[in-house]
């Protein structure tokens, strides 16, 4: 302990002084919060608002159908690791549960949290369901590698996990109108769907920016530069008062459509950029490969290249994901959408809140939320770059 | 083998990948060609309907709104207040961008730094920071920060009597006189200072003696300023409380503070990363042959790991520089007159809102545009020459 101190903190003079300052700094900003956390933090604003900046105005009676919607997709979602090729099962248990706090325990914690704050019996119920839906997923999942389960082709088997909880997101949307979604969900969808329309869109784009055929290559040029050279913000209002000009009468968009429309375009973008990069890690020989094998061009790029370079960029791809949830706030603003950051400035202007400086416990639980959401998906990032081993040879 | 044609047939011309080439982009422009012709029917159909004015000319009417900290007044034209927001994107661009660096820069080589608490405020600085979204940064220090934790401006705090520090704003010592001038003197300070510091570097690597170039340059700037102020005698004026306000020195509003300070705080962030990954890109053996030839600690930095680990960075940092640039437009949700705020007021006054969009939407794409030929030049400027 005292050599790696020597080591590590008092090696020289300007080792030392550095130590103590950004030490006293650490444990001052550390005391602060904690003292905020525990102490001072007025948490009622959160405890008596929590519903509305999860969900916003979501039907109280409806709820039901988010809830289920969840254990579904935690319950698919566990199934298809615990069916997947996997972890080594021969490792020590205590190891193993290490590795599985290190990788959820933000999320648990997290979790717990919000059970807190909800303090109901509703609230702890549901954490159980949540629980009881992962030994599910994990059971349903080992059942594949025992049983005559293990026949299904591949596609077959995602679609069994996957299929209940998409139909319980589609039943929850046609349900409650869109309009009285808010919160964080509607931060959630605007990024879902928002990063699933793009894909294709920019895929097309980067193997347009590729192509040989000089004109197909400028459009997508020009699209990508256009865009890119664009602010989030301003493309948000100018949809804002624009886009019905240039869709049929026959649609009226409401400000979850304007804000999809321009995150689609506005992302697929610069995923078509991450893309290109991808391409162009490709070495040629693969290329040639497929053309020495008698492949037709189209053959090639889809079941050759395309497919490798997409692996390749996937920590980036997840990284684009993660700024366009973090400019999911921005449709708040810009469009008066009801999400997470919109609700958290309004909370602290209702009658009961007004003027007492609340901002920092409103503003706290809102960029925790979205801390944790991002934190965890870059973790998850780097986890499968290195299981790729991308870039190790 | 034989069974072969001698002379192959000729390829009929649907399957000749020349004209297939060719077919293929005129589909794909036709395609582009009836999307966007359909977005236009659509557009002059309803523009028609709702009878809205599409053309430039409400620039030429009064504004009819002033902005803070400026000597704009409410009769001059729209255009003027386009031009003063334009000017003021710049300013906070320009300043973000040098503070957003030096910060970065120095976080990104905390993180790797030998001490463990340096390394892990470092570590937690930047993980704090990524992950959170840039609007939830800039409504904390406005609300949070310079709103609330600010005092009134009856009991500001005035630290070392230079500084006015309050809800009202922050009001700094300023050179008295036109600004101009004082750039024009630094310019030239600099100038001389890196000529000197040219000269003594040429003559240690003449010599090979060790020589500190950059004593002799900080040196030679400070004489230089000194000298010019003993010379002209321009003087600096610092701030005082003034009853309702602060009188002297230079003001920054507090909207201002706010966008700065989250843009620049946000964009370390992003920048500590980058250069971490550049130092940490650089070939581990460069850093062992500094070793081998025994260059000191800072001397390996400087001089080895450093100038390639730039090279690698700048593309990754002039996309955050691009970033930076189009992120002042959240200084609209603050209140703080860029160029989006500007459109959005006299939308709100009455100026058709898509030409007036429009126009700010092209104004960014031209700074961008900008921005990212001189990033490009300096790329070219600094790529390794391969063969």
């Amino acid at each position: 302990m005292i050599t790696w101190m020597r080591r590590n903190l008092f090696k020289s003079v300007t080792d030392a002084i550095l130590t103590v300052v950004s030490g006293s700094l650490l444990v001052y900003v550390a005391w602060q919060a904690l003292q905020f956390v525990f102490v001072t933090g007025r948490w009622e604003i959160i405890q008596v608002n929590l519903k509305i900046l999860l969900v916003g105005r979501f039907p109280d009676e409806l709820i039901y159908l988010l809830g289920l919607s969840i254990l579904a997709l935690v319950f698919g979602v566990t199934s298809l690791a615990a069916g997947g090729r996997g972890t080594p099962e021969n490792m020590k248990m205590a190891l193993r549960l290490w590795g599985l706090v290190q990788r959820f325990g933000l999320l648990i914690a997290t979790g717990m949290l919000l059970i807190a704050l909800g303090g109901d019996l509703d609230s702890l119920l549901f954490g159980l369901y949540v629980v009881f839906a992962i030994v599910a997923g994990r059971l349903f999942g080992a059942l594949r590698k025992r049983t005559a389960l293990s026949k299904l082709p591949g596609w077959a088997w995602v679609l069994i996990n996957v299929v209940p909880a998409l139909s319980m997101i589609f039943i929850s949307i046609g349900q409650a109108a869109l309009e009285e979604w808010g919160g964080f969900l509607i931060n959630f969808y605007l990024a879902v769907v928002s990063i699933a329309l793009c894909f294709p869109l920019g895929v097309l784009l980067a193997l347009g920016r590729r192509s040989a055929l000089p004109l197909l290559r400028w459009l997508s040029t020009a699209y990508i530069e256009l865009i890119r050279g664009a602010p989030l913000f301003v493309l948000l209002l100018l949809a804002g008062v624009a886009l019905e000009f240039f869709i049929p009468d026959s649609i009226t968009p409401d400000p979850i459509f304007r804000s999809v429309t321009v995150f689609t375009l506005f992302t697929a973008a610069y995923l078509a950029e991450v893309i290109r990069g991808g391409l162009q890690s490709i070495p040629k020989g693969q290329a040639e490969a497929g053309k020495a094998l008698g492949m037709s061009a189209t053959k090639i790029t889809f079941l050759i290249t395309l497919p490798q370079a997409l692996r390749n960029v996937i920590p980036a791809q997840i990284g684009q994901f993660i700024s366009l949830f973090k400019d999911t706030t921005l449709a708040g603003v810009a469009l008066s959408v009801f999400e997470l950051l919109n609700v958290g400035s309004a909370i602290t202007k209702q009658e009961d809140f007004l003027g007492q400086g609340l901002v920092y416990e409103s503003l706290a639980f809102v960029g925790l939320l979205f801390w944790v959401g991002s934190y965890v998906m870059s973790r998850e990032s780097q986890r499968i770059e290195k299981k790729l081993g991308v870039g190790i040879r | 083998m034989s069974s072969l044609p001698s002379t192959p047939a000729k390829t009929p011309f649907y399957r000749d990948i020349r004209t297939l080439k060719w077919a293929f982009q005129i589909a794909a422009l036709l395609l582009v060609f009836a999307l966007l012709y359909w977005l236009y029917s659509n557009y002059q159909e309803n523009i028609s309907k709702s009878n809205i004015q599409t053309d430039l000319r409400f620039l030429d009417n009064p504004a009819n709104f002033t902005i803070p900290g400026n000597d704009f007044d409410q009769s001059q034209p729209v255009r003027d207040a386009f031009v003063q927001g334009f000017l003021n994107t710049i300013r906070v661009s320009f300043v973000g961008i040098l503070l957003a660096t030096a910060l970065g820069t120095l976080v990104g080589i905390a993180r790797l730094s030998k001490n463990f608490m340096v390394r892990t405020l470092g570590a937690v600085y930047v993980e704090l920071i990524r992950n959170l979204p840039l609007l939830l940064l800039i409504t904390f220090m406005n609300l949070g920060v310079v709103l609330q934790t600010f005092p009134r401006i009856e009991d500001a705090w005035v630290p070392l009597d230079l500084f006015v520090i309050s809800n009202r704003g922050i009001a700094i010592p300023w050179y008295l006189g036109p600004s101009g001038q004082l750039a024009l003197i630094i310019l030239a300070a600099v100038v001389i200072a890196f000529i000197v510091g040219k000269i003594r570097v040429r003559q240690a690597d003449k010599t090979g003696k060790q020589d500190r170039a950059w004593i002799y340059g900080l040196a030679v700037f400070a004489i230089v300023l000194i000298g010019s102020w003993i010379i002209f005698g321009y003087s600096f004026e610092t701030p005082f409380v003034d009853g309702r306000g602060s009188t002297g020195g230079l003001r920054i509003d507090p909207s201002l503070f706010a966008l700065l300070a989250s843009l620049v705080i946000y964009t370390s962030s992003h920048i500590a990363e980058i250069v971490r990954g550049s130092i940490l890109a650089v070939n581990r053996g460069q850093g062992e042959a500094a070793d081998a030839i025994a260059l000191s600690g800072s001397q390996k930095m400087r001089l080895i790991i450093l100038p390639q680990a730039f090279r690698i960075a700048m593309p990754a940092i002039g996309n955050q520089y691009l970033n930076l640039i189009k992120n002042t437009s959240l200084g609209a949700t603050i209140s703080y007159f860029e160029l989006t705020q500007v459109a959005q007021i006299t939308v709100g006054n009455g100026s058709p809102a898509v030409p007036a969009f429009t126009l700010t939407l092209l104004v960014y794409l031209g700074i961008s545009l900008v921005t990212s030929l001189v990033v490009n030049y300096f790329n070219r400027r600094l790529a390794l020459v391969e063969r």
